[in-house]
């Protein structure tokens, strides 16, 4: 499969902003995640459901957004990963830095 | 958690701090009755009365009656000023008599409300910070344990299992998370005979590979003295019951082969049972004797068969049939002697059986023992035992692709459509983020993003392996930045965000090899098979 852009859209909710990624989360994405960095404020909700690959640039484009939110104390959490970029999430311990739930409904009900 | 201090009015005055777990009893204290440190345990009527208090509670007009309102009494105490964090009783400052005789006036009261309403938080902090590193150090104590165990059990775990003409034997060694006490041993004995070694160490951890060790060793030495696995068997008891540690001991099967007869001689100490699978169905090779260690002067029956070509021995340990499905059903010996007859004359039987125990227990599943399998093949015909020695691959795909970043995920595809459905879901997953990495590598830092220059793929199947091989021509490069990213230092911006290439191919396959010939550069990645051959 080739190569999908990376592409958000950000749904503000009472207590939290829900920002659905699709596509791939690859060194591209760059500029992506620089404007979500800019445009998101309070807690944060990342979805992955629509998202198919990630890669280590990838991984480094999470961490650098997380760095920046947590810089402004803004919470973090995760949503819709496969079991795979779950696990992947667990060994760099992205996970200890952000909660994970299943679905946006059980990472809505936590923030509420 | 105790803290001495005078009060301004001369009172002597402590705080403690309550016991956040139930089962922690107080310090001892030997120090005199003022200092000596009384738990108010939940449930006593003295919490409720604290809880409920709003302020000090003067044991001299109060008259609630509890055991730890008697102790503090005893010890003096006139004034409990509860410290109340969350609705939660986390402590009491303890006040003495006055120093100068006077009772406790209104002010002096208010003051030490005041003083607890702020206090209260500040020791919960310290009281929660300190449970999160004990519980942290204990992690860290566990793991170190494990890797202690399991570094000791894969130490003198066989390297490699002997060649022997007409004969293919074969061993899985899988541990749980929690090292349990399996192992299994190969002996070329000097008559050409072969010693085989199964056995299984109560408990887990480190005490069981130190015992599995020691239980190597003496057995090695006993088949020095004896040929008749009996012998050895008791030899071996005789040694470990006055060392072996109390409540623990090993179940262990000996079993000689003799590779030009296909007999086999053979003694267990309450280990479970070979299967052979022959032409007319799977026979237990059954004998009995107590474990190893249990007590002193054990027998060990000495049993013979004959292993005839095409038939194949199957040595066990529990960890196969005592595996549990996500229903909570054993695995069980019915299932594996149903496994182990209906396997095909050149089929892989324990291949076929860790497959079948993976798909019952569930590949995400933690497993709960040991699994340790080894198989005994007698072959049948001379091209059997010419195919035996000979694990020529099947190459699956080789190709080329330029060095444009981006076309790692070509690579991926490719490799993908080349392996078909060899490999379960979640294997397939990771040996293609393990691929994309280590072809953005050979791309970005090997060719050094030169177009020219092409990155070769070579996926190869092996009977119980699949290899895939990334080579880039970009010369010798500098150093690999071999820093293990911690995500830690990457929050805080010490470390670059970037940097996790590396450490995900290393997590994501079971071997990662790098070869350098001239300028070309090659990272060998390896996924074990499970399925079958």
């Amino acid at each position: 499969m080739p190569n999908q852009p990376l592409g958000y859209t950000i749904e503000e909710g009472d207590d939290s902003m829900v920002v659905r990624l699709t596509g791939d989360i690859d060194g591209s994405g760059a500029a992506v995640f620089r404007e979500i960095t800019e445009a998101t404020q309070g807690p944060v909700i990342l979805d992955f459901t629509a998202v198919g690959f990630i890669n280590s640039s990838g991984i480094a484009l999470i961490v650098g957004f997380l760095a920046a939110t947590r810089a402004v104390h803004q919470p973090v959490s995760a949503c819709g990963l496969t079991s795979h970029y779950r696990h992947i999430f667990e060994i760099t311990r992205l996970s200890d830095f952000m909660d994970i739930y299943d679905d946006e409904t059980a990472a809505l009900a936590v923030s509420r | 958690m105790r803290e001495r201090l005078f009060g301004r009015n001369g009172a002597l005055m402590a705080i403690f701090t309550r016991s956040m777990k139930e089962n922690q009893p107080a310090a001892p204290s030997t120090e005199a009755l003022a200092d000596s440190s009384i738990e108010i345990p939940a449930g006593d009527a003295l919490e409720a009365v604290l809880l409920d208090a709003g302020g000090p509670v003067d044991l001299s007009e109060n008259r609630v009656d509890s055991p730890a309102a008697r102790s503090l009494r005893e010890s003096g105490v006139e004034l409990v000023v509860p410290l109340i964090s969350r609705g939660e009783l986390i402590g009491t400052l303890n006040l003495g008599h006055r120093r100068s005789d006077q009772p406790y006036s209104t002010d002096d009261r208010r003051l030490l409300t005041d003083l607890s309403s702020q206090v209260a938080p500040a020791i919960r902090v310290a009281q929660l910070v300190h449970e999160q590193q004990a519980a942290a150090s204990e992690r860290e104590r566990i793991e170190q344990e494990l890797q202690v165990a399991s570094l000791i059990q894969q130490t003198l775990l066989p390297k490699e299992l002997p060649d022997v003409p007409g004969w293919e034997i074969d061993a899985f060694y899988r541990p749980a998370r929690a090292v349990g006490g399996d192992f299994y041993d190969c002996l070329a004995l000097p008559d050409g005979r072969l010693g085989l070694v199964i056995g299984d160490v109560t408990d887990k951890g480190v005490p069981a590979a130190l015992v599995m060790a020691t239980c190597r060793s003496t057995l090695r030495a006993a088949v020095e003295r004896s040929d008749d696995p009996g012998v050895v068997l008791a030899d071996v008891n005789e040694v470990l019951v006055p060392e072996i540690p109390a409540r623990m001991f090993v179940t262990c099967l000996y079993m000689i082969l003799d590779p030009d007869s296909g007999k086999v001689t053979f003694a267990n100490a309450g280990h479970n049972l070979p299967y052979v699978r022959t032409s007319s169905g799977v026979i237990e090779l059954r004998a009995t004797g107590m474990p190893l260690g249990l007590m002193p002067g054990s027998d060990y029956e000495v049993h013979t068969a004959m292993i005839e070509p095409g038939d194949i021995v199957l040595l066990s340990s529990d960890g196969i049939v005592e595996a549990h499905n996500p229903s909570g059903e054993m695995y069980g010996f019915a299932r594996m002697i149903g496994r182990i007859g209906a396997i095909a004359p050149d089929g892989d039987l324990i291949d076929d059986l860790v497959t079948d125990l993976d798909s019952y227990a569930g590949f995400e599943a933690e497993q709960e023992d040991d699994v340790t399998l080894v198989s005994v093949r007698r072959l049948s015909s001379a091209r059997d035992a010419a195919r035996a020695f000979v694990d020529e691959p099947e190459v699956l795909a080789s190709f080329s692709v330029p060095s444009v970043l981006g076309n790692e995920r070509e690579v991926m595809d490719r490799m993908t459509a080349g392996l078909g459905k060899l490999l379960p879901q979640e294997q397939l997953l990771r040996l293609q983020t393990a691929v994309v990495e280590t072809a953005m590598n050979a791309i970005e830092h090997g060719n050094r993003g030169d177009p020219e220059l092409l990155v070769d793929v070579e996926v190869k199947r092996y009977r119980r392996r699949l290899e895939v091989a990334v080579t880039d021509h970009g010369g010798p490069r500098g150093e690999i930045d071999a820093e293990t990213p911690d995500i830690e230092a990457k929050l805080a911006g010490d470390q670059s965000p970037r940097g996790w290439g590396l450490f995900l191919i290393e997590q994501m396959v079971d071997e990662m090899e790098t070869t350098a010939h001239g300028d070309d550069f090659t990272v060998t990645l390896t996924m074990r098979l499970k399925g079958g051959a």
